[in-house]
């Protein structure tokens, strides 16, 4: 403590350099070295001293802060002239210079030319001292207006949801440790769902009247015909501050709606509860963590369910399970921790329904678009390894007998859902199988080939060939045709990517070598020169699509 | 160094000091009467002692009691030698912790007595001279002591600052090895000792010493002293000390120390095994304790540290168990240690005062007003049970007249009525039943808002800024309007009915004004209760008295030089009370130019003010964390409650006057009963300084408010209620604080980065607040 203490506070002296230069700058040449050292100490205690009784001034003038005019305030004390022109609250405008082995801080006057000064428009005058009143408390619960602080930061939250035990009142920290009946009760607190404990442990669930009329309001929009109102209600859950006790609420009636709506297949309302999961993820001061087990399933539900749709044939129930797909992983990146394994218990659900061959098309979509968004090492590790198997599956449908409709379409929506992501699928491989000795700069390149698969908005230069070719694709006939046709788009990025990496090209090309074998294998049939011939890069991909489209 | 050449010159000392020494051994010791002040010649002698001269010494004893024929002192003194031969501690140590004030002691003390006096004997010839000389001197102030210390320090001892550390730490050594129970006790003395060692040093121009002396032991002082350390630390140099305030303080004012008797007879019985040990200074902390004690230290020959606790140090002690170390710590904590259990004792009428001669015109007008309303017979129970009340004389109340209160006036009377009315519509406050709180947030004050005050009926705010206006503003409908020039005042019936009404200039209506006046921040204000005055006090030295019906300056009280940090009228107005950096307190009244009071005992600024609502004590909270209650009639200080770690910034009364609130820098606050003088309370949780208090009409709830942007509400009702006052604690002016303090914590608000400055109850018990919005 003594050692902590006294750099602080004894040996703090200003250097005698200074006392030579403020001596110079005063006519005094020739100071001698003891007389610098005695002037220095002398002067670094009268500035302790001052700046001891500055402290007083600020203290007594209700700030944190001292300012300049505490000093002078301090000056006076001591009966001397206080320094004029340093006025500024915030920057003192001291400049250095140094040269010569000399170091000096001087304060900077230029010239000033009056016309300038008179020709500047004026400053807008500032505002006048006013005084407003709300309410920090009615009957000792905070309401939640703008002019009261968010309710519980989101530090706060996290520690209490993470660690209840330690969820003690603020302040309470100096106490060191808290007795039984705290840490009791801010469990129960947390049993119960709600926050607010900490404060005030009874009233805690009730809503304030105001808050109630918001609850329904805001309910009501989001759920409701007026996509404007929606829009405006889903903007107040992303950025009103003190939502916070209404959480539970809202976890409570989404979990509740996707289980009613599921059932009955509404997919409107079940999109409508999935973009509120994603405005209360969006909020900066709300921490959800206590309210994922409510908020996952239904998540998961909007994902992996049979059917979300009364026409599962005609309605997009795709772009929801894309949509929720997105919003898991997102809650996988937020909330994961070693505690709850969120991620790989996610991963495990879905792989598992993967797997299983009695899956319905529709979720095994979604299974594989909820996998497909949790990074990279998921697809390399879990969806590569089965494309093979998937693609023979497809196949199954696409040639053989009709047997329904729907799945058709599902085995559709999967092939597409794959078809474009193998891009990224070979890229990130590319990485992975290198060995890790590959450069950063690749990797950005595979991520912003993901951003193209999954969000064709996302400019990239590539994506303009590759979608093409997966146009091409889709409106060639056979799957093994797509598949070839897929590796020329693969090739033709590869070879773009080539530019800056041949590296990811040439996995790429490994990659498709041995896609090529599969189909080649598969088929059997006469175009394996040509792949060969892809494979080795002889041909410009355009050749090769026109070739394979002949 | 000395030891040997002296030897020889012992007798004639000796004498004079062995008729003290056979009183005490003959079992004075528990009398312990004398005060520290009395001590003997041998007292100031001095020498650096070596250990080696002990058995010379002992000898030398020795030969003069035999042939004085003192055997039975011989005796003790031999066994003491013999036991500190066996260097065997344990029975000294059961001894001690059976706590036995009786034999043992009483023979351990002869003993003590005895050596001690021959090392005393031996010491005096050699250093005679230098015993005189005070070296940190007392309280006349350092003018006409350069020259003492010049001499001696010319004279002294070259080795003696390099023996400072030494003594220092064998005083820390013998302290650590004391049984628990009584550690925390004498590890009081550590702090005072290392200052005074510190400024010794300083002042005798070891500035290297001092400097090592303060990196090697300001680590092991504890923590709440931080401050006054960090101004230690600048002074290194004998120039700095004059005029340092903090230096001033310690050397014009004894630090005050609480010791149990228990402690003290330990260190008694301590001794033969003290002596034994080769510790010299281990002896001093006997000192602490007493008058034998202070023997052993002259036996140790330590001189240093025995002038520096007698003449710096107030040794308090009191009959009893040692106090644990978190009751020190409570305690603790001031510029000069605690208060003197002396000085708490005196009578302090904490009733409130009975309103008689309101009563009986207010019964009328009540009920005037009530018939006006046409309602007359609800509120006839309610006043009656309220005059019933009050009709009660209070035992612990003042005299009526005690203090001379201004008559009441018409408006008075109203406003006491209306007061009353509101009072009934009061909401019954609890821990279930929490306040409501409006919050006034002064908007665009770009951080200048230095002080707020509320009007009792809450109807007006004022604001004080560091640009040296005062705002006032009404926070009702009613604007505030300035009564009409005179020339225009002339054309008015004065015979109409609304003549007050007329009076007042419509054209001048705003919803605030601006009190220019001032030539620095204002740093307080205060509203009288008549609402017809506002004061302000500000850095420029001055207490300003303006009228709210002209809005202009009345008066311009100056009396402060400098800056003036808060002002507070009285609960009956007409008296004010001011308190600055000049730390001093002065009562006014508002017609006198001059104070009627000045109130000056405390160390340091005077950083806040309140009247007792009875208005016949004063309570000032000080920079030197202290906080003493003044009687206004005799002016004397009968109150020094110790126990923050830091400035104080705020004070409060609850409404029956019987316990007080007190915030600080440390952002604790603490309760106290004022009766008793004793700290009741602690209640932990604000993180920065606590700039508002106030309790709730009724007193079941403390508000605070601080620069963390928090208020908390406490439930104070629990606090008191919990408090045990026996008789023990009365007398030793401590008691066991309640563990959790979280317990009593009932709401905690965050305001949006708003520091909260100041707290109002209106009389319907909703709580409004106020701060500068910071962003």
């Amino acid at each position: 403590m003594a050692e902590e203490r006294r750099p602080k506070q004894c040996t703090v002296v200003l250097p005698t350099e200074s006392m030579k230069a403020m001596a110079e700058s005063i006519g005094v040449g020739q100071l001698q070295e003891e007389s610098c050292a005695a002037l220095s100490e002398e002067v670094s205690y009268r500035i302790k001293e001052i700046a001891q009784d500055a402290l007083k001034f600020m203290h007594h003038g209700k700030r944190c802060k001292l300012t300049t005019s505490d000093i002078d305030h301090a000056l006076k004390l001591k009966n001397v002239e206080p320094l004029y022109g340093f006025q500024s609250q915030e920057f003192i405008p001291f400049r250095f210079a140094s040269g010569g082995g000399r170091e000096l801080h001087f304060y900077e006057e230029k010239e000033v030319d009056l016309s300038d000064i008179i020709n500047t428009p004026l400053p807008r005058v500032p505002l006048d001292v006013s005084l407003k009143a709300h309410w920090l408390s009615i009957e000792g619960v905070q309401p939640a207006i703008p002019e009261n602080p968010p309710p519980a930061p989101k530090e706060q939250q996290k520690t209490e949801s993470t660690e209840p035990l330690k969820a003690v009142k603020p302040g309470q920290e100096e106490e060191g440790s808290i007795q039984k009946g705290q840490g009791a009760t801010s469990a129960e607190a947390k049993g119960k769902k709600d926050g607010l404990m900490r404060m005030k442990p009874r009233s805690t669930h009730e809503l304030s009247v105001e808050q109630q009329l918001y609850y329904k309001e805001i309910t009501e929009a989001c759920v409701g015909s007026c996509e404007a109102k929606r829009a405006e209600a889903l903007q107040s859950i992303a950025t009103d501050p003190g939502l916070y006790q209404m959480l539970p609420r809202f976890s409570t009636f989404i979990s509740e709606g996707v289980r009613v709506n599921v059932v009955q297949n509404n997919l409107a309302l079940l999109i409508y509860l999935m973009r509120m999961v994603k405005a209360l993820m969006d909020n900066p001061t709300l921490y959800l963590e206590k309210y994922l087990h409510e908020l996952i399933p239904a998540v998961v539900t909007c994902i992996v369910s049979k059917q979300l749709c009364l026409r599962p044939d005609v309605d997009n129930h795709w772009a929801l399970r894309d949509f929720a797909a997105r919003l898991m992983a997102q809650s996988c990146k937020t909330f994961s921790t070693t505690t709850n394994n969120i991620q790989s218990r996610i991963t495990k659900t879905f792989t598992k329904s993967w797997l299983d061959d009695k899956t319905q098309w529709t979720t095994r979509y979604g299974c594989i678009a909820g996998l497909s968004e949790l990074g990279p090492d998921v697809i390399k590790t879990l969806i590569l390894p089965r494309l093979t198997v998937e693609g023979a599956r497809i196949k199954a449908v696409s040639d053989g007998p009709v047997v329904s409709n729907i799945d058709k379409i599902g085995a559709d929506h999967v092939q597409s859902l794959l078809l474009p992501r193998p891009t990224l699928t070979v890229s990130q491989s590319g990485i992975g199988g290198s060995g890790g000795s590959r450069t950063a700069s690749i990797i950005k390149v595979p991520s912003s080939l993901t951003l193209m698969s999954t969000r064709p908005g996302t400019p990239t230069q590539l994506s303009p060939p590759a979608t093409k070719y997966i146009v091409m694709a889709t409106s060639s006939g056979s799957s093994s045709t797509q598949q070839v046709l897929w590796m020329a788009s693969i090739c033709k990025i590869s070879r773009t990517l080539k530019l800056s990496s041949s590296a990811v090209a040439n996995s790429a090309v490994d990659m498709m070598k041995l896609a090529l074998m599969r189909t080649a294998t598969g088929k059997g049939d006469p175009e394996l020169p040509l792949l060969q011939r892809i494979s080795s890069l002889e041909l410009p991909a355009s050749e090769i699509a026109a070739q394979i489209n002949a | 160094m000395a030891a040997v050449q002296d030897g020889q010159l012992n007798l004639e000392v000796e004498k004079d000091i062995k008729t003290e020494i056979t009183n005490d051994g003959s079992g004075n010791i528990n009398a312990n009467s004398s005060s520290p002040g009395s001590t003997s010649s041998g007292g100031k002698s001095k020498s650096p002692a070596g250990s080696g001269e002990d058995q010379q010494t002992l000898l030398a004893v020795l030969q003069f009691l035999k042939r004085n024929k003192l055997t039975e002192s011989v005796d003790i003194l031999r066994r003491e030698a013999g036991l500190s031969a066996d260097a065997d501690d344990s029975p000294v140590s059961e001894s001690a912790g059976a706590g036995s004030g009786g034999v043992p002691s009483v023979g351990a003390d002869g003993g003590d007595a005895n050596s001690l006096l021959s090392r005393v004997s031996i010491a005096t010839p050699v250093a005679p001279p230098a015993t005189a000389p005070p070296k940190v001197v007392a309280a006349s102030g350092g003018e006409d002591q350069p020259d003492v210390n010049v001499v001696l320090s010319a004279y002294s001892q070259q080795g003696d600052p390099v023996l400072y550390p030494l003594y220092y730490n064998g005083l820390k050594k013998f302290i650590e090895s004391v049984l628990d129970c009584h550690r925390a006790e004498l590890s009081q003395v550590f702090y005072p000792l290392f200052v005074h060692m510190y400024l010794e040093l300083v002042y005798n121009n070891h500035e290297n010493e001092a400097k090592q002396f303060f990196e090697k032991f300001s680590g092991d002082q504890e923590c709440y002293y931080e401050e006054d350390l960090r101004i230690l630390s600048s002074m290194s140099k004998k120039e700095h000390m004059k005029g340092n305030e903090t230096m001033l303080d310690f050397r014009t004012s004894k630090f005050v120390l609480r010791i149990s008797r228990d402690s003290y007879q330990v260190s008694c019985l301590g001794k033969p095994e003290m002596s034994r040990s080769l510790w010299q200074l281990t002896i001093t902390y006997r000192m602490l304790s007493y008058q034998l004690l202070k023997r052993h230290l002259q036996e140790r020959q330590n001189n240093q540290i025995w002038n520096i606790i007698q003449e710096h140090l107030y040794i308090d002690i009191f009959d009893g168990m040692p106090r644990s170390k978190s009751q020190i710590d409570a305690m603790s904590g001031s510029l000069a240690g605690e208060g003197k259990r002396d000085a708490n004792k005196a009578k302090v009428f904490y009733g409130l005062l009975k309103e008689p001669e309101i009563e009986v015109p207010l019964d009328d007008e009540d009920e005037e007003a009530e018939n006006e309303e046409g309602k007359p017979k609800k509120k006839k129970p309610k006043k009656d049970s309220m005059g019933s009340k009050s009709k009660k004389q209070d035992p612990n109340a003042p005299q009526q007249t005690r203090i001379p209160l201004p008559e009441l006036k018409d408006s008075d009377k109203l406003d006491k009525i209306m007061n009353m009315k509101e009072a009934t519509k009061k909401i019954r406050l609890g821990p279930d039943n929490l306040p409501s709180i409006c919050f006034y947030s002064f908007l665009n004050a770009y951080q200048g808002l230095t002080a707020v005050d509320f009007t009792d009926d809450s109807s007006l705010i004022a604001g004080g800024f560091a640009d040296s206006t005062v705002r006032v503003w009404s926070v009702t409908p009613k604007k505030l309007r300035r009564v009409k020039s005179a020339a225009d005042l002339s054309n008015i019936d004065k015979e109409s009915d609304d003549v007050l009404e007329r009076i007042m200039d419509e054209k001048t209506a705003s919803e605030s004004k601006i009190l220019y006046g001032h030539s620095g921040p204002v740093y307080g204000i205060s509203f009288s209760p008549d609402r017809n005055y506002l004061l302000s006090s500000s850095e420029d030295g001055t207490v300003r008295l303006w009228s709210l019906q002209t809005f202009t300056c009345l008066v311009g009280y100056k009396g402060h030089n400098y800056p003036v940090w808060d002002t507070q009228f009285s609960p009956y107005g007409y008296y004010f009370i001011s308190g600055g950096h000049d730390r001093v307190a002065r009562l006014w009244a508002t017609d006198h130019y001059q104070p009627l009071r000045m109130f000056a005992g405390h160390l340091a600024d005077i950083t806040c003010t309140l009247f007792h609502p009875n208005s016949n004590y004063v309570a000032t909270g000080s920079a030197d964390r202290t906080i003493r209650l003044w009687d206004v009639l005799t002016g004397n200080c009968v109150r020094i409650l110790t126990g923050h770690k830091g400035p104080i910034h705020s004070l409060a009364f609850s409404p029956n006057g019987k316990f007080m609130a007190s915030g600080a820098t440390d952002g604790r606050v603490l309760l106290w009963d004022v009766g008793h003088g004793l700290m009741v309370g602690e209640l932990k949780g604000h993180t920065d300084t606590i700039y508002a208090l106030k309790f709730s009409r009724d007193g079941e709830i403390l508000a605070s408010g601080s620069m963390d942007n928090t208020v908390k509400l406490w439930d104070t009702l629990k606090a008191f209620d919990d408090v045990e006052l026996d008789d023990f604690t009365a007398a030793t002016g401590h008691i066991h604080l309640p563990e959790n303090s979280q317990e009593l914590l009932l709401g905690t608000y965050m305001t949006k980065s708003t520091p909260v400055i100041h707290l109002h109850f209106t009389r319907r018990n909703l709580l409004l607040a106020a701060g500068a919005y910071n962003p």
